[in-house]
């Protein structure tokens, strides 16, 4: 279905608090084949300057989607002609174990490339501090949306 | 960023090519990541389910593949935290047969630019099959 631009400029609501376990780093790290030990091992992150494990690069991925405005009935998306289009992840600095992140979706662009929808939404990721942390930028397309 | 980089920007020039790595995906490393990832879509472990969807069969998470691409990142420059910017375009899937073998992510990377503030911008090129199946895939990287 063609996406209702009316969610362009949208805004969420944050998310409730999502905590940065060393288990569901551990966890995400062997599920990725990644054997690097600040993953791992605190005092290697330590001995990096970390105050505790570090997240790899796209661990946000499991907190920060599906975003609200995707699960929004009113957008109009068939989500069984979903594919992952883009996937970016902006660093303020890097998540550790410890951190309790929030997350607020913006939708910024929808846009017809072809048959295809596509809808870009901006994932905001604070810590406890209300300090950025990372900004998510996900594109979504919608096989045959706008045929 | 509080990050300790392994490679130093002063040994570093545009055009160095980061020595290339395969990585292996089979089914198990799908189920294994979406457990770990939440993705429980079946088009990524179910090939009944793939096949009635039109895909050849079943294909890896494209977040799985970003992350090997990551991995590629982190392993050259040791640190993950030096990680600051990494984002992709997913152009192709990355078939994985049930078999004992599945298939390769091939990853290879050069140093496009020198930044401000002893950063690099890192091009990746990532295959599966012989077919890129990411595009436009890159990183900013702090070094030390």
């Amino acid at each position: 279905m063609v996406l209702n631009r009316d969610f362009v400029g949208r805004t969420y609501a944050p998310s409730a608090p999502y905590e940065v376990s060393r288990v569901k780093i551990k966890e995400f790290a062997a599920a990725i084949g990644d054997n690097n030990p600040l993953y791992r091992d605190v005092e290697a992150a330590r001995a990096a300057g970390h105050p505790d494990v570090v997240a790899p690069p796209t661990f946000p991925i499991v907190f920060c989607l599906p975003s609200d405005a995707l699960l929004d009935p009113e957008l109009g998306l068939n989500y069984a002609m979903v594919v992952h289009g883009e996937q970016r992840f902006e660093y303020q600095r890097p998540i550790v174990a410890g951190d309790a992140l929030v997350s607020t979706s913006t939708v910024t662009t929808i846009r017809t490339a072809g048959t295809n929808e596509l809808i870009t939404i901006r994932i905001d990721v604070t810590d406890a501090d209300g300090k950025l942390v990372c900004t998510a930028y996900n594109t979504i397309i919608e096989r045959g949306g706008a045929a | 960023m509080t990050a300790t980089a392994t490679i130093n920007y002063d040994d570093v020039e545009v055009g160095h090519e980061i020595p290339a790595a395969d990585y292996p995906v089979r089914r198990i490393n799908l189920v294994m990541y979406a457990g770990a990832s939440g993705d429980f879509n079946p088009i990524h472990w179910n090939e009944r389910f793939a096949k009635t969807v039109g895909l050849p069969d079943v294909i890896a998470h494209g977040m799985f593949t970003m992350a090997q691409g990551g991995r590629f990142i982190t392993d050259w420059v040791g640190d993950p935290g030096a990680v600051v910017d990494y984002g992709v375009r997913f152009s192709s899937m990355v078939v994985v047969p049930d078999d004992d073998k599945g298939t390769l992510i091939q990853v290879s990377g050069t140093v496009e630019k020198k930044l401000e503030h002893r950063r690099v911008l890192v091009a990746l090129t990532v295959r599966s099959g012989g077919t890129r199946v990411l595009s436009r895939a890159q990183a900013v990287v702090q070094l030390a």
